[in-house]
């Protein structure tokens, strides 16, 4: 059934934690894994927040450099604006079912995508295994990430 | 599209999903489930008598939503299915495929 060209796994790197950034991350991650594609995460730089436990619950949309928005620069950076963007978009969210972030990570891991967190990060950020998210699977170099890439029909993406 | 399976005539849309429930019945599961290398255990039973309903009653489906189902988890459920769950198990029950992204 399966044809030589057809996606058997995607590797997906995560350096941003604005919250449209991480829920797209998510949904081509899970959407692998519903079509019976394999699915793994590397979580780098700003990423990071998205697996930080005290961090992964209080992500945010930005208001400043996101011209979609199609809000004046200098409003996007009022105090509060951010907020209320933030609560609205997730509003919006629940109500196409969307998960909340907390909810989501775990959907990730019962669905068997590999979470991996961003050795040089974590050490540039001074995390530990233990702030961050319980059932990530586990620390690695980017050298580690590039071999749980090989193979046909892998495909990488940064967001 | 018409497909014979399990001694019977039924009728299936490009990507293999029953267009007419009515046409639906244990032997015709049992053959989709070989097609999908899945072997049936009550288990999978319950999960299918579960779906059916969930449609029945208009219920978008979902990963999610399968996850607060009170019958079975999300692990379970790619336990039991293991390759693309929703759609297999959507497909074997003779239901139409969720249009769901999440």
């Amino acid at each position: 059934m399966k044809s030589v060209e057809s996606i058997k796994k995607m590797m997906i790197i995560l350096s941003k934690a604005t919250l449209e950034n991480v829920y797209a991350a998510f949904v081509l991650a899970n959407g692998a894994r519903m079509e019976g594609i394999e699915a793994e995460m590397f979580f780098t730089f700003f990423g990071l927040e998205a697996v930080h436990r005290k961090k992964l619950d209080h992500l945010h949309v930005a208001t400043v450099g996101n011209p979609a928005m199609h809000m004046p620069t200098l409003l996007g950076g009022l105090p509060g604006v951010e907020s209320l963007a933030t609560h609205m978009m997730k509003k919006e969210m629940e109500k196409v079912d969307m998960p909340g972030i907390p909810e989501f990570l775990d959907i990730l891991t019962a669905s068997g995508v590999k979470l991996w967190a961003c050795k040089l990060a974590m050490d540039m950020f001074h995390y530990k295994k233990q702030d961050l998210y319980e059932d990530l699977d586990g620390v690695l170099t980017v050298g580690d990430f590039y071999k749980r890439s090989s193979g046909e029909g892998v495909h990488m993406l940064f967001i | 599209m018409e497909k014979t399976i399990a001694g019977k005539q039924i009728t299936v849309n490009e990507e293999g999903y029953l267009t007419d429930f009515n046409q639906w019945n244990e032997q015709v599961a049992e053959a989709l489930a070989l097609e999908a290398e899945v072997s049936l255990t009550p288990r999978h039973w319950e999960v299918l008598k579960y779906l059916q309903n969930e449609q029945k009653n208009q219920v978008a489906l979902s990963i999610r939503r399968i996850g607060k189902s009170g019958l079975l988890d999300i692990k379970e459920f790619y336990q039991l299915f293991p390759v693309a769950p929703l759609k297999t198990a959507t497909k074997i029950a003779g239901i139409p495929k969720p249009a769901s992204c999440i």
